[in-house]
C-alpha cells in the first residue's frame, strides 16, 4: 500500500514500531470493526481506532446524547446535547481522523438484524450497558465467527475480554445464563467513575489493534479483572467449556433468541 | 571492495527525524530480503540513528559515508522481512 506523504506523518509512530510498520498499518487502514453502543465504552474505543486508522467502523446506539453522559462518554459534548449519540460520534471522530470511513447505525441491535449487520465487519466490540445485548452479540459473534472484543464496568470495576469462536472461550463458557433482573445493578443505579470506561475501552481498543497486525497476544480464555480503586489488574484463566450451550460441542443454542423477552421474562 | 550496486535508492534530504527513519522504513519494507538500499540525507542526527534503527531492526549496515560538506550516503542490506 502507498501512503500519502500525510498519511506517513499521521502514522508515522505506528509505521516505526517493529510490530507495525507500513505493513501493519495498510492491514490497520483496510480493516472493518463493529462497535455496540456510543456510550462509556464505544466513545474511547471508537476514538482511538478513528486515531488508529481503521478503514472503516461502524457504531449501532439508538440513544441521544444526555447531560448526565458527559462526565464519561467523551466522543460527546455539550454542544451535541440531544443529537443522536451514533451522528455525535461519527462528527468528533471524523474531526479526528476524516479518512475514517464511520457508519452511523441509529438503531437497536436484534435477533433478527445482527448477524446481517456484523457481516460485513472483521471485529466486533462490546461496550453494550445490558444483558440482553451482551448475550445477544457473543451468541452471533460465535455463530457467525467473528472475533469479539468484549468490556464491561461498573462503579469502579472493569472487565476486558477477547473471544475468538470456537479456538477460546464464549462469554457464555465465562457466565452460562443472564443474570436475573436486578440482581446485577447498571450504572444508571450503581454508577460508575469516568474515567473508568476510558481504561477499558483503551484496552479494548489495543485487543482490536493487536487482532487486526496479528502481534502479541489478546485476551483468549482470559479475563481481565481491573479494580480501578485499589489499582489492581487481575488475570484470570477461562477456558473453553466443552459443554458450553453455544459454542460447546452439542450446542443447545444454534440460533439466536429473543434475549429481551427471555430478560424480562426471568 | 567491489562496488555494492543499491536496488532503490531514496533521497530523504531535507526530511529531519523521526521521518527520516519513517522514510527508510518504508523503503526497506517493500524490498526483498538480500537487496540493497540506498539513502542520501542530510539531518546530522539520522547519519547515526538511522544505521544504529536498522541495526536494531535486524538489517545490515554496509556503509555510512559523508559524502559532502552536508550529505550522507547510506547502504542498507536487508536481512529479514
Amino acid at each position: 500500500m502507498d501512503f500519502t506523504e500525510d498519511q506517513i506523518l499521521r502514522y508515522s509512530r505506528h509505521i516505526i514500531l517493529p510490530e507495525v510498520g507500513g505493513k501493519g498499518q495498510a492491514k490497520i487502514s483496510t480493516a472493518k470493526v463493529f462497535l455496540v453502543g456510543a456510550g462509556g465504552l464505544g466513545c474511547p474505543v471508537g476514538y482511538f481506532l478513528t486515531a488508529a486508522g481503521v478503514g472503516k467502523i461502524a457504531i449501532i446506539d439508538d440513544d441521544h446524547v444526555e447531560l448526565s453522559n458527559l462526565q464519561r462518554q467523551i466522543a460527546h459534548s455539550t454542544k451535541t446535547l440531544g443529537m443522536p449519540k451514533v451522528q455525535s460520534a461519527k462528527e468528533t471522530f471524523n474531526a479526528l481522523n476524516p479518512e475514517v470511513e464511520i457508519v452511523p447505525l441509529k438503531q437497536r441491535l436484534t435477533k433478527d438484524n445482527i448477524l446481517g449487520l456484523i457481516s460485513d465487519y472483521d471485529i466486533v466490540v462490546d461496550g453494550s450497558d445490558n444483558f440482553p445485548t451482551r448475550y445477544l452479540v457473543n451468541d452471533a459473534c460465535v455463530i457467525a465467527g467473528k472475533p469479539l472484543v468484549s468490556g464491561a464496568i461498573l462503579r469502579f470495576e472493569g472487565q476486558v475480554t477477547t473471544i475468538l469462536p470456537h479456538q477460546g472461550h464464549c462469554y457464555r463458557c465465562l457466565f452460562e445464563e443472564m443474570p436475573p433482573p436486578g440482581l446485577v445493578p447498571s450504572c444508571q443505579e450503581a454508577g460508575v467513575l469516568g474515567v473508568l470506561p476510558g481504561i477499558v475501552g483503551g484496552l479494548q481498543a489495543m485487543e482490536v489493534l493487536k487482532l487486526i497486525i496479528g502481534q502479541g497476544d489478546v485476551l483468549k480464555e482470559t479475563l481481565l479483572i481491573i479494580d480501578a480503586l485499589k489499582t489492581t489488574f487481575r488475570k484470570v484463566k477461562v477456558p473453553k467449556n466443552p459443554k458450553c450451550p453455544v459454542c460447546g460441542e452439542n450446542p443447545t443454542i444454534t440460533e439466536l433468541l429473543d434475549y429481551n423477552a427471555a430478560y424480562c421474562s426471568a | 571492495m567491489e562496488d555494492i550496486i543499491p536496488n532503490k535508492r531514496i533521497d530523504i534530504r531535507g526530511l529531519h527525524c523521526p521521518y527520516t527513519f519513517v522514510k527508510s522504513k518504508l523503503a526497506i519494507e517493500s524490498m526483498n530480503v538480500g537487496e540493497v538500499l540506498e539513502i542520501v540525507l542530510d539531518y546530522p542526527e539520522a547519519s547515526v540513528s538511522i544505521p544504529k534503527s536498522m541495526q536494531d531492526h535486524g538489517h545490515k549496515v554496509l556503509k555510512v559515508d559523508k559524502i559532502s560538506e552536508k550529505d550522507w550516503l547510506l547502504l542498507i542490506r536487508k536481512e529479514k522481512e
